[in-house]
């Protein structure tokens, strides 16, 4: 490659480019000023504008979850970098990957305590794959190529770029290099052809196999794959909220989410199979609950690209170690062998996971005069099926009703923060997802908590036209810390209460120049939603829905399955689903 | 269990701390550690020591084989390793009793460093059973003040092991 001299800013902006990073997500400020100089001289990468970092961290991270290319955020030194760490820490356990550059103070202040200096490499350390405080700005290409290969090759995950004012400043030739030089970085790319034939074999001779799929399917790009080996196995397909949308949830072989919040004939699915197949999963507990008394039965064949997720919590019988696109083709193929040399397809076990749903479908009551929360995600779900729509949401209950109504057809259509649980993650993660996908609908599913943590990237979403949808499960409450109050501690109200007098949301949804409605009543509803998703502009419908209804099915933290609390018909309360 | 596993590692900034900080965050416990320079220029060595169930030992090997700047992991398995420490120890001795520690030093292959009017150090390399051998030997005497560098090691010249057994089943 030819090389030029120019400023170490230049070469962030360049390698960028190189890297054919379309769009970043920041905000200035001292120590990152000479790269937003190099900004204003021209670059080919859009930059948006957030309102906060942490915004800037999830819209990055909505961008590569939607769009499956590294997200890019953008911040200075001291809180600007502090406020990336929640978005740090949720890529990292949600596996997305994400290049996070921030400004750093001059070379010559580091370690005295110097004007918005502030350690952040230090500080995320635990939560990225790798960090780089450069010290010359010779270093910046090899750096930046590292960063992007490292953020998407093996598990994918977040890397930080922290660069020095002076380093900005200084000269450097440019070339961008053709490869990386990175002699303790050797994700596996091969799989092992035993392990394969073995986890074919176990699979195929299960008479209750269940493959149970998580995020790291979606990240492998590996869906198609996925969908061959359920066919040519006949097994079902139970995912995971970040696995949502890794296999498509109106096909015949998908029976619903596991865990804490899943149905019940999904968790019954997964602890009474024989053989468990994890497929980029990783025993959360929030869907094992009790990891002892989990899936007793199952023998576990696990397949996942992070060797160190291999009986990390439940022990491996058949561990598949490699890249998933990989493994599943070389399964399916296998797997589809074994059926045609005469291994019997499970037929009776998907005829009972399907009695099950029909004997214990998801229900809850109805109230004359309130709306029911559920009702909103169904109705979503019915105005949206089989439309290009992507779904983001915040924390909650309103996201467990998300993960239960709403079903995704497509991978990268459903984009929600599960390993770190963060509140406010909604709105700014559909704000990248649009810039990912302009021709898809966005909606960010939140609750009233979620949205006073992030509402001001409104005025990001406005302003940048990234129209997002927002419809708001208004119950007034912390509604997932109300459930618990009210199941666990006696019902002891304690600092739950948001009111619905303060804001109101579709006001404040004005101010920002978006578009407010106010749903208070069940027949304005569906016309609603119905009108917010064809608007094309950034809406927020603020929709007053029960505020005393809970989530059920649901497993106690720590519980096993069989300790499922399920919905109760009460007194006066009819069932309406 | 106790286990020793070497770590050879890029010689880059944060190389260490982020061994640490995985041990830390993980509730992994490290009994010792060694650091120092190897035959290959820019790149270092960890010894670390810990005392864990081989199930936890599978997890650690994993979790810092994963480090970007770690080139390798291996477990040093006692019997197929060499392992030796350092220690500089303090002991006071009283004119008359000093021939008696010197020559239990010399025993040890220890050498006399430094000689007080009613203290001796001495330096002690050997293996870290042999060092707490020659400390508990000192113990009665009185031990003012011990350093140990933490045990460093690496396979026999004999040995036919495969670098890393387990590693080299998952890559
Ligand atoms: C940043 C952050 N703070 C606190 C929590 C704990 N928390 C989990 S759910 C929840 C309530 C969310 O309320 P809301 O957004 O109104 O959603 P709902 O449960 O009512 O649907 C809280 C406070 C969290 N997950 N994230």
């Amino acid at each position: 490659m030819s090389s030029a001299r120019i400023r170490g800013a230049d070469a962030i902006l360049r390698s960028l480019e190189a890297e054919g990073v379309p769009v970043m997500f920041g905000i200035p400020g001292g120590a990152i000023m000479p790269t937003y100089d190099a900004m204003a001289h021209g670059t080919t990468v859009r930059h948006v504008l957030a309102r906060h970092e942490q915004g800037a961290g999830h819209m990055a991270q909505g961008y590569a979850r939607a769009s499956g290319e590294v997200g890019v955020a953008i911040a200075t030194s001291g809180p600007g970098a502090t406020n990336l760490v929640t978005p740090i820490a949720d890529a990292w356990m949600d596996s997305t990957p994400l290049v996070c550059i921030t400004g750093q103070v001059r070379s010559t202040l580091i370690g005295t305590d110097a004007f918005q200096e502030c350690d952040i490499t230090g500080i995320t350390m635990p939560i990225v794959k790798h960090s780089w405080l450069v010290q010359d700005a010779r270093e910046i290409p090899a750096v930046m190529k590292a960063a992007f290969h490292i953020a998407r090759s093996g598990r994918c995950g977040p890397v930080l770029v922290d660069v020095p004012r002076d380093v900005q400043e200084a000269e450097l030739e440019f070339a961008y290099p053709d490869q990386v030089d990175l002699p303790g970085w050797k994700p596996p790319t091969k799989v092992h052809p035993l392990q394969i034939r073995e986890a074919a074999r176990v699979m195929a001779g299960a008479e209750k196999p269940v493959l149970y799929v998580g995020g790291g399917t979606i990240n492998a790009d590996a869906c198609g794959e996925l969908l061959a080996l359920a066919e040519a196995g006949r097994m079902p397909v139970i995912t995971t909220l970040m696995g949502k949308g890794a296999f498509p949830e109106t096909h015949g072989l998908h029976f619903g989410w596991p865990g804490m919040h899943g149905p019940k004939w999904s968790n019954l699915a997964m602890n009474s199979c024989d053989v468990l197949v994890a497929v980029g999963s990783r025993f959360d507990d929030r869907v094992t609950g009790k990891l002892a008394a989990f899936a007793p039965g199952a023998t576990v064949v696990h397949l996942d690209v992070d060797a160190a997720e291999i009986s990390k919590l439940r022990s491996a019988d058949v561990p598949v170690v490699g890249p998933l696109k990989k493994a599943l083709r070389e399964l399916a193929r296998e797997v589809g062998r074994l059926r045609e040399e005469g291994a019997p397809a499970p037929e009776g076990w998907l005829q009972k996971i399907a009695e099950w749903r029909e004997e214990f479908p998801l229900r809850y009551g109805s109230t004359p005069g309130v709306i029911k929360p559920q009702l909103v995600t169904e109705q979503l779900q019915s105005l949206t099926a089989g439309e290009d729509v992507v779904v983001t949401t915040g924390v909650g209950q309103h996201q467990m009703w998300a993960m239960q109504y709403l079903l995704s057809e497509r991978p990268r259509s459903f984009i929600s923060s599960g390993g770190l649980g963060t509140m406010g993650y909604g709105i700014p993660a559909a704000i990248g997802a649009k810039a990912a996908r302009p021709e898809a609908t966005v909606v960010c599913v939140d609750g009233d908590g979620c949205f006073q943590m992030t509402c001001q990237e409104l005025a990001t979403a406005v302003l940048e036209d990234l129209p997002i949808v927002v419809v708001l499960v208004n119950n007034e409450h912390l509604g997932m810390v109300t459930q618990w109050q009210d199941m666990f501690f006696g019902g002891r109200r304690s600092h739950v209460h948001l009111t619905r007098a303060v804001p109101d949301y579709a006001r404040l949804a004005e101010a920002y120049g978006a578009v407010g409605i106010t749903v208070r009543e069940e027949d304005e509803l569906q016309p609603a939603l119905e009108e917010a998703l064809g608007l094309g502009r950034t809406v927020v419908v603020d929709v007053h829905v029960d505020p005393t209804e809970q989530c059920f099915p649901m497993i106690p933290a720590g519980a096993a399955a069989v300790d499922m609390i399920e919905w109760e018909e009460t007194e006066g309360v009819e069932a309406a689903s | 269990m106790k286990h020793t596993i070497s770590v050879t590692v890029e010689d880059r900034p944060g190389a260490l701390t982020r061994i640490t900080t995985m041990f830390a965050r993980r509730g992994f416990n490290i009994d010792s550690l060694a650091v120092g320079p190897t035959e290959r220029p820019g790149v270092s060595c960890i010894t670390l020591r810990v005392d864990c169930a081989q199930h936890t030992l599978e997890q650690i090997e994993k979790q810092i084989h994963k480090l970007v700047n770690v080139l390798r992991v291996t477990e040093l398995v006692p019997g197929d390793a060499v392992e030796r420490e350092l220690m500089v120890i303090k002991v006071s001795a009283e004119p008359e009793r000093r021939a008696e520690l010197v020559s239990t030093a010399e025993a040890f292959s220890g050498r006399v460093l430094d000689l007080g009017p009613d203290a001796v150090v001495f330096e002690l390399v050997g293996t870290p059973e042999e060092l707490d051998s020659f400390h508990e030997l000192c113990r009665p005497h009185g031990v003012r003040e011990l350093v140990r560098t933490g045990r460093i090691g690496m396979s026999r010249a004999s040995s036919k092991r495969p670098r890393s057994p387990r590693l080299a089943a998952i890559n």
